[in-house]
């Protein structure tokens, strides 16, 4: 029988859970918990220079990997600092475990020093939380929390542990338990059969079909079996956001992605379809425009891990919950030997496809003209063609993040990081840390804006420490673009606050730190200068990178619009 | 429609909290709430009453069955069933009007459970219908305090709601 005390069980359990890396920031409630850290080495613990950042450390690590990102926050600021993360991860369903240090339990509900009720804070952004009431629970409670966290739907699990719980004096017995149940918490994995039977029936027979699928691909490890299925059924794929790489998006049945700023052929097909099969997505207001004119001819198939996103905002008329592989399989076995029964119908829709492919292409914006500055597209592109497509790409929050989805293509799930749901400005640059932090041998990208970067470019500071040689991209318009943008459409260009005044020097303020620097103003200097920010894939490098600050990202779908009213351009409108 | 949810819940501290954020959290609507513990020391009973059109009703339950603490749960009105509610009404007492309020309070079989020379506390359970009849019978005597419980319910007949 081994006795440990609360703290040391902590660190004993993160190495018997299998997890290599945490990240995070102590404080006087954590202090026991970082002792213990001190005393064993399975276990790296990244100091992040502010605790939002390891949250998206943890958070891009999750995405990249599958696997729960860990994070160690001390009471009251340390933990607060921490919400924005956890919420990012829960819009997004990322499995992240966050444990919080807490004042001792007979100071709770005295205003302690840094005391917050961070159960109660954090209560509407969690899938679930715990709070540790005696030391001996922590095996359990801990177990629990990752089962949570990483299963059914997943997404953020809070830990809060009071000071007293991880008392060294105090020592009880530790095992690891291999497995725990939560009588309440029985995730689906296969869906009902005789749906999935009904809606095999309707693909088959459909004339004008099309997936639309989210990120339940990525999280549910699903995107082979969804490509082997789609191929098979020869029908069109759109993707959302969370879903980019879930299918190839270099594949002729790629539409790529949809919603607001989609692909023009994405959102014509999803508005002149007869059959939506959409699975792992959840018609968030960014895919479906105004929901009373969302497909005005389509009857929609929804396969979700997760009830309550079926018939939340549209109304499926084939329901199924189930996980995303799991369903795709039985789908696979039951399109076997079966051939969709209107080929020719097909072949009229893929027409109509091209012909909406055939409108845009080469049409999407406008290259800069030599003298003239860059724009943001071709710097992507520019990016895309020096990383041959292969790298881990991390977004912040606005123009950039829309370009980078746009021109960048992906091939494979798990290499677009981008914060969906929450839109957190700040996510991009810790979560390539995090990513590269595990995939050393990988370019990992960070597409930023000024805007974003300024919100966590402390964290520049971790990466010395630890060496963390991300490619950070900024693509600086002197201006909050998207911002701009609406203000521009909806505003008569008042740009309220919009203008990014007395920017600093990156140049010397990455060059602070240590690590190499280079601004892009022309035409010429991109290639070298993505040339040498590639040369070594663990080197950091800042592109400082000046595009066109009046560039807009279209297509934009127009508010209170169907998925199909879209501006095209400055000046065109579907 | 009004409906009414019957949630067996982990009697674990912050569960309560858990059921009423959410419905603050969705914009979902409680006209009453009422809980307590069950013959199983490990579970509460939750019963509450909301209101809202079929869509609406849907993704409550279903949120709240993906609450890590709700075990289980029932909307009674989807069946038969039996609801149930008590209340304490604190009534003015005085000369004619203490006859008064013992023969409304007789009619709608309600007990005088505490007495005062001008103040009777009447005790009435009913659905929520009749307390709401038995209020306006007694305005105008004049109603100094009211204290319900909320609406607490069970499906007719063999139907359970246990683990």
């Amino acid at each position: 029988m081994e006795l440990l005390s609360g703290a040391d069980m902590i660190a004993r359990f993160l190495k018997d859970e299998g997890v290599e890396r945490i990240y995070g920031y102590p404080g006087g409630a954590a202090l026991h918990i970082y002792d213990a850290l001190f005393r064993q080495d399975s276990v790296q613990h990244i100091l992040v220079r502010h605790e939002q950042a390891a949250t998206h450390a943890a958070d891009g690590y999750a995405r990249a990997s599958g696997k729960p990102g860990v994070v160690l926050v001390t009471s009251g600021p340390g933990a607060t600092n921490a919400v924005t993360g956890i919420a990012t991860a829960y819009m997004d369903s990322i499995p992240m475990v966050v444990l919080c240090g807490q004042v001792a339990s007979h100071l709770i509900g005295e205003d302690a020093f840094q005391e917050t009720d961070i159960v109660g804070v954090t209560r509407p952004v969690v899938k679930h939380s715990f709070s540790i009431r005696h030391p001996s629970e922590i095996p359990e409670v801990l177990k629990k929390a990752f089962y949570l966290a990483s299963t059914g739907r997943p997404g953020p699990v809070v830990v809060d542990i009071p000071k007293d719980m991880t008392a060294p004096t105090e020592r009880y017995e530790y095992v690891y338990p291999k497995k725990v149940k939560i009588r309440s918490y029985n995730p689906v994995t296969r869906g009902h059969s005789g749906q999935i039977k009904k809606a095999v029936d309707m693909m088959l027979k459909a004339r004008r079909p099309v997936f639309y699928t989210g990120g339940g691909i990525v999280t549910g490890r699903a995107s082979e079996a969804l490509t082997d299925l789609v191929q098979r059924l020869g029908f069109p794929i759109t993707t959302t956001l969370m879903g980019i790489g879930g299918y190839p998006q270099g594949d002729r049945q790629s539409l790529g992605w949809l919603g607001m700023h989609g692909s023009y052929e994405a959102n014509m097909a999803m508005h002149n379809a007869d059959l939506i099969i959409a699975i792992g997505a959840r018609f968030d207001d960014r895919v479906t425009n105004n929901t009373s004119k969302f497909c005005p001819t389509a009857k929609i198939v929804h396969v979700d891990i997760d009830p309550s996103s079926i018939s939340k905002t549209v109304r499926a008329d084939v329901p199924i919950v189930g996980a995303a592989g799991s369903v795709i399989n039985e789908m696979i076995s039951l399109v076997q030997d079966r051939e969709p029964a209107n080929p020719e119908a097909l072949g009229e829709w893929w027409k109509s496809i091209d012909g909406w492919r055939a409108e845009r292409k080469n049409r999407l914006y406008e290259p800069s003209k030599p003298g003239e500055a860059l724009k943001p597209q071709e710097v992507i592109e520019a990016v895309y063609r020096a990383t041959r497509g292969e790298a881990f790409v991390t977004t912040d929050v606005g123009q950039h993040q829309m370009f980078a989805a746009q021109y960048y293509k992906f091939a494979k799930p798990n290499r677009f990081i981008t914060s969906g749901g929450l839109g957190t400005m700040g996510f991009g640059f810790p979560a390539a840390m995090g990513v590269k932090l595990s995939y050393p041998q990988d370019d990992v990208v960070c597409f930023t804006g000024e805007g974003s970067f300024q919100m966590m470019m402390q964290e520049l500071s971790t990466c010395k420490q630890f060496d963390v040689g991300v490619k950070i991209v900024n693509l600086n318009n002197q201006s909050l673009g998207m911002v701009r943008q609406w203000q521009d459409l909806n505003y008569k260009s008042r740009h309220a606050h919009s203008y990014m005044e007395s920017l600093p020097d990156f140049a010397k303020l990455i060059e602070a730190y240590g690590f190499t620097a280079i601004k892009v103003t022309t035409h010429e200097e991109l290639a070298p200068a993505l040339e040498r920010a590639f040369a070594d894939t663990n080197e950091l490098v800042f592109l400082d990178i000046y595009v066109d600050p009046f560039e807009h990202v279209y297509p934009m779908q127009v508010p209170l619009g169907s998925m199909r009213d879209m501006l095209l351009s400055k000046t065109e409108r579907t | 429609m009004r409906h009414i949810i019957s949630i067996l819940l982990e009697n674990e501290p912050g569960a309560l909290s858990r059921v009423v954020g959410l419905f603050s959290q969705r914009n979902f609507n409680i006209e009453t709430l009422n809980v307590a513990p069950t013959e199983d020391p490990s579970l509460s009973r939750l019963t509450v009453t909301t209101v809202g059109d079929d869509r609406v009703i849907e993704q409550i339950t279903k949120h709240l069955n993906k609450l890590i603490d709700v075990v289980k749960l029932v909307d009674l009105t989807e069946g038969n069933h039996i609801e149930r509610e008590l209340m304490l009404v604190k009534v003015k007492a005085l000369g004619a009007a203490r006859d008064e309020v013992k023969r409304t309070a007789d009619i709608f079989r309600a007990q005088i459970v505490d007495v005062t020379p001008s103040v009777y506390t009447v005790q009435i359970t009913g659905d929520a219908g009749k307390l709401d009849a038995f209020i306006q019978a007694m305005a105008p005597i004049g109603i100094l305090e009211v204290a319900r419980t909320g609406v607490s319910g069970i499906a007719r007949g063999d139907k359970l709601l246990t683990l």
